[in-house]
Order: C-alpha cells, then sequence, then structure tokens
C-alpha cells in the first residue's frame, strides 16, 4: 500500500516537472519567432513612446524568467492569450476545435483495437503460416505510407468514385449549425438533440478519416498484440490447458489474455496519444476543424500565440496520456508493484 | 578457398573474424528477399539522388504550358503536373531533399543520443538520474506537433525542418545506449580495461561505443522511415523544401486540388514516399536479424 502510494506521487511529481517543461518549451518558441509581439499591438506607424508602452504593458521589459513566470501564473488560468487570425482568445477557439480531434481520435483508436487486437492474436495463433506473413505486409505498409496521401486516395475511390463516404468536414451543410451545440461532439450532441438524419451524416463523414487512423494504430496494436501472444504461447500454462482439452479460443481468451492485458492497455494508450498528435495531418486532407486544422490555418496568419497554444494542448493530452498510463502499468501489474 | 577462410570456425586474426562475420550477414541477408528489395530500392534513391542530371529525361523545373496536366504514357511517362512539368524528372530530383533531411537527422541525432545514453549509464549515480529524466520528458513530447511549431517560429525550409525533427529524435537513442552500457558495464572485458589504466574517453570511445552501434543502426534506419513520412508531412504543409525545388510532400500538396481528375499528379510522389519509407523499414527489420543474434 505504501509503495503504491509513492509510485503515485512519483508519477504526479514527474507529471508535474513535465508540465513545466512543457510550458517552457513553447514559451522558448515563442520568444523565438521572429515576430515583433509589440508591433502586432500597436502596429508598424506607432510612435517610440507607444511603442515602449505597449512593451511595459506585455511585460517585455522584464527578464526572461519573470516573463516565464508570467507566462506559466496565465497558461494556469487559462489564459494563453490572443489569436490574431481569429481576434478570440485562443483557450476559446481550443475550446471549440478541440472536441473534433477527439471525436475523429478516438474513433480510430476504437477501430484500430477492435480490429487491431483480433488481428494480432490469429497471427499469433497461425504463427509463420501465409495469414500472418500477409498481416506483416499490411503493418508494414501501415508504418511506410504517408497519412496525408492515403486520405487523398481514400477521398478520390471511396467518396468521388464510389460515392460510399461522405465528403470533407463533419456535416454536410443543409445540417450546419442545425445542432444545439452542446459538446462540441457532433455524434453526442446530434443524438442528444434526437436528431438521427443528422447523426447518420456525421457517421458517414466520420467513417473515412478514422478508418484511416484507425488503420495506423491497427498496424502497431496488432503487431505488438502478436509479440504479447506468441511470448505467452510459448509457456507452459498454456500447454498445460491445451492438454486439459481446453478449445483454442479459449486458450487464448481465458487463458493468454489477463496477462498480457496490462502491456495491451499501455500500447492501446499509447497509440491513442499518436492518434490525437497524427490527427494534425488528417485533419488538413479532410477539413476537419479540429486542433490540427487549427494550429495549420494559424501557421500561415504568423499566428504565434494560437499556434503555442495548439502545441501546449496537445502536449499536455500527451504527457498525461503517457503518465498515466505509466501509472496503471505499475498499479495493474503485481509484479512491478513490490 | 576464400569461403572457406572466410567461414572459418578458427580465425587466425582479428581482421578474418570480422570479415567471416561481415560474409555471414551478406549471407543471411540474401536468404531474405525483403531486405534484398529494401537495399535495391535505397540503392536505386541514392543513385537517383547523385546521378539525378543524367537520369531524369526533362529538366524537373522546366515549365510548359501547353503540356500540363498530361496522363502517363507517351514522352512524360508518368505525366506532367499542372504546370507541365515533368513529373518523373521531379520525383528523381526529389531524392535529394529527402535523403538530406533523412542523413542530416542521423548525423545529429543518433551521436547526440549515443553520447548522453552511454554517459547516463557509465557513469550512474546523479548524472544518469538527471540525462535520463530529461530523456524521459522529451520521449514524452509530441513529435509532429512540436516540430510544426518549431518550424513555424524559424520559418520553412530544409535546415529548419531538419533542426526541428532531430531535436524530437534523439531519445530513443540514448534509452538504447544506456540499456547497452549497463549491460556490459560489470562484464570483466571493461574491468580489464580499467585495470590496465586506461583512460575513461579511451574505454568508452573504444570499447563501450563499438557495443551500442549494432542497436543504435538497427533503430536509426527504422526512424528514418518515420522520418521520411515527417519531412513529407511538413513538405505537405508548406514547411519543408520551399518551390520550385521538388520535394515529394509538397508536390502532393500541389497534386490536391486536381485529385478527382488527373489523380496522377498526387499520387505518382505519394508512391515514392511510400517506397522509400518501406525500403528504410525493410532494410531496418532485416538488419535486426543479421546484427542482433538476441533476436528471433
Amino acid at each position: 500500500m505504501r509503495s503504491t502510494l509513492l509510485t503515485v506521487l512519483q508519477s504526479v511529481l514527474s507529471l508535474a516537472l513535465m508540465l513545466v517543461v512543457l510550458l517552457l518549451v513553447t514559451f522558448l518558441i515563442g520568444k523565438a519567432a521572429p515576430i515583433d509581439p509589440v508591433l502586432k499591438v500597436v502596429g508598424d506607424r506607432a510612435t517610440p513612446e507607444a511603442y515602449q508602452q505597449a512593451l511595459i504593458e506585455l511585460g517585455l521589459d522584464q527578464p526572461l524568467h519573470v516573463q516565464f513566470i508570467r507566462y506559466t501564473l496565465h497558461a494556469v488560468q487559462g489564459d494563453l492569450g490572443k489569436s490574431t487570425s481569429t481576434g478570440r482568445a485562443v483557450v476559446a477557439d481550443l475550446k471549440q476545435y478541440f472536441p473534433a480531434t477527439l471525436e475523429l481520435a478516438t474513433a480510430g483508436i476504437l477501430i484500430g483495437t477492435l480490429v487491431g487486437v483480433p488481428l494480432g492474436m490469429l497471427a499469433a495463433h497461425h504463427h509463420n503460416r501465409w495469414i500472418d506473413q500477409l498481416l506483416r505486409m499490411v503493418c508494414l505498409v501501415g508504418y511506410s505510407v504517408p497519412v496525408f496521401w492515403l486520405g487523398l486516395i481514400g477521398l478520390l475511390v471511396f467518396y468521388a468514385k464510389l460515392g460510399w463516404v461522405a465528403g470533407p468536414g463533419r456535416l454536410d451543410d443543409v445540417y450546419l449549425y442545425t445542432l444545439p451545440s452542446w459538446s462540441n461532439l457532433v455524434l453526442v450532441d446530434a443524438i442528444r438533440a434526437g436528431n438521427m438524419q443528422a447523426a447518420r451524416n456525421g457517421v458517414m463523414h466520420l467513417l473515412l478519416p478514422a478508418t484511416l487512423l484507425g488503420y495506423f494504430s491497427l498496424a502497431y496494436i496488432s503487431r505488438m498484440t502478436r509479440g504479447f501472444f506468441l511470448e505467452e504461447l510459448g509457456k507452459e500454462y498454456v500447454m498445460t490447458a491445451r492438454i486439459k482439452g481446453a478449445s483454442e479460443l479459449r486458450v487464448l481468451l481465458q487463458h493468454v489474455m489477463p496477462n498480457v492485458v496490462a502491456p495491451l492497455v499501455t500500447v492501446i494508450s499509447l497509440s491513442y496519444a499518436v492518434l490525437l498528435e497524427g490527427a494534425v495531418l488528417t485533419e488538413t486532407v479532410f477539413s476537419w476543424p479540429g486542433i490540427g486544422l487549427y494550429i495549420t490555418n494559424a501557421l500561415f496568419s504568423a499566428d504565434v500565440a494560437a499556434v503555442l497554444g495548439g502545441t501546449l494542448l496537445i502536449g499536455i493530452c500527451f504527457v498525461l496520456l503517457n503518465t498515466a498510463t505509466d501509472l496503471f502499468g505499475h498499479l495493474a501489474d503485481p509484479r512491478l508493484r513490490r | 578457398m576464400t569461403r572457406d577462410w572466410l567461414l572459418s570456425e578458427t580465425p587466425l586474426s582479428a581482421w578474418q573474424a570480422q570479415c567471416g562475420r561481415w560474409y555471414r550477414g551478406w549471407l543471411r541477408t540474401c536468404g531474405s528477399p525483403a531486405m534484398l528489395f529494401g537495399l535495391v530500392v535505397l540503392a536505386v534513391m541514392v543513385l537517383s539522388a547523385i546521378f539525378a542530371p543524367w537520369i531524369a529525361p526533362f529538366d524537373p523545373n522546366a515549365q510548359d504550358i501547353n503540356q500540363r496536366l498530361l496522363p502517363p504514357g507517351g514522352a512524360n511517362w508518368l505525366g506532367t503536373d499542372q504546370l507541365g512539368r515533368d513529373l518523373l524528372s521531379r520525383v528523381i530530383y526529389g531524392t535529394r531533399p529527402t535523403l538530406l533531411i533523412v542523413t542530416l537527422v542521423a548525423v545529429l541525432s543518433a551521436p547526440l543520443g549515443l553520447l548522453i545514453g552511454i554517459s547516463a549509464g557509465y557513469f550512474g549515480g546523479w548524472i544518469s538520474v538527471v540525462l535520463m529524466r530529461i530523456t524521459d520528458i522529451f520521449m514524452a513530447f509530441p513529435r509532429l506537433v512540436l516540430a510544426l511549431a518549431l518550424v513555424a517560429v524559424l520559418g520553412p525550409g530544409i535546415v529548419n525542418a531538419v533542426i526541428a525533427i532531430a531535436i524530437t529524435a534523439w531519445p530513443p537513442y540514448a534509452r538504447i545506449a544506456r540499456t547497452e552500457t549497463l549491460t556490459s558495464k560489470a562484464s570483466d572485458f571493461l574491468q580489464a580495461a580499467r585495470v590496465q589504466g586506461l583512460p575513461t574517453s579511451r574505454i568508452l570511445w573504444g570499447h563501450v561505443l563499438p557495443l551500442c552501434l549494432p542497436s543504435t543502426v538497427i533503430r536509426v534506419t527504422l526512424d528514418m522511415a518515420g522520418i521520411i513520412l515527417t519531412a513529407a508531412g511538413l513538405g505537405f504543409l508548406g514547411l519543408g523544401a520551399q518551390p520550385p525545388l521538388s520535394e515529394w510532400g509538397a508536390m502532393i500538396s500541389a497534386g490536391r486540388q486536381f485529385i478527382f481528375d488527373q489523380w496522377w499528379v498526387a499520387v505518382v510522389p505519394g508512391v515514392a514516399i511510400l517506397l522509400g519509407s518501406l525500403a528504410f523499414n525493410l532494410v531496418g527489420d532485416g538488419l535486426r536479424d543479421v546484427l542482433d543474434p538476441r533476436h528471433g
């Protein structure tokens, strides 16, 4: 019990440290920007006195560490500055855009897990037979293909040629703005409003990008699942179960699964973090109004506050998921708990 | 004769043993068609990059508005893009920025990771704690997004893309190097070297570093596949190599608006990226079998 407490305490401390470094990194990147934040405020025809006044108001006359503390305090209070391209507070923008990314990545990881884990088990069961080799190729291509390109091909084939799925965006234009935005998750909002047509339309839009992201996590998840199962299948308790006459499915699900579930959860949650990040490129291709699109749009209008705000948010998700995964691994595996 | 000399179980010199090891590795490579395929693709890429002006059938930047968006076939084997430039020539020239970025990232990040990992593993104590803490922190950062933010702020271009990717690429090498160093630290031959009075720098350079190299080389090769994708992603967003330089990611981005009617403009460079990245993955997988006897 004491050791568990210690582990939790350690994780919390390291989480805090990581968050501070993350803030430091975004702060320093912002400082390195060749854009003068004072000129952004006063315009380039301001008098030297006005310039000086704005400089002091923004706190830019202070030494760097004071500026950093100020930046951290503001960030903790939910103030990441103002976006110059949307004219709103960055945090308000993030609140609006983030649910779309969350929706996409969650759908992706669901597909990746539900398909990837059984496939990995299948490959382990048919070790070194053709089905294993085939899966290996599918995964290798998954590691090697550029996601934005596959997205374009997907749009070309499944949207333009076959018409199986809906095009870019989260909803058809007809449904836009008809849903009361409660959670900003289209499916949740549509079902809550009882608008089944809109929900179905949302699913059609989500299908292609989510399958695409699912494929990428599938490549990793199924490969790792295969490895975990292969390692266990050679052990003696598996042979015992088989000799007792347990069916292969029973051996895999009831005997082996409990032993690999902890590392498997680790793998899945790490891929979830990667998907949240990988959504950046996918969103550009599918005009999906999430954080990725927000960041890339901000890039081209030199909107530093927005870029750094988005980076910080994805970084925080990443770090949180990593820490939670570590912690789970420690708590779930009695061998690590001592 | 030579074969016997190479495969001899009792090599007479260190040099013979080394040659024999390489020869056995080569034999195993030939037994794996996947790795051979990867090696061939890599060789073609390197040769195209070096001899691009002689191989490419057209000038990659020669525009001809009468020849725009031609389908594959005819004089332009892979078709032409929106400015009438030959796609095959542009794909061939596109190997240059791709290989340049991959090589520079490897040259920058692998030594950095090795240095940090070996120091942490060999010296232990608070040095190890501090260095590995830093490594963990960098490991927990989102790579693409951080690279994106850095390039956005530093300005687009190959050099900045390399810096951004390298900063986020080194932590895995540090971890590998630390593990390898820790496992060999207590071994007898290192004790012997220490007793002989070899300076620490000599021990690290001559004895510890070579032990870390195989697993690092494998990891670097596998990572190169991901680096190609990241670089192409930056190019796709307009943050990598700048026009008129032909870069695969940027070419896909340019072909995006024609995807429904002139699909080849975007498809051709995508296939190039896929092949390049796949080749590094296959070679990395194969190297693991050849170089790392513990595996498999």
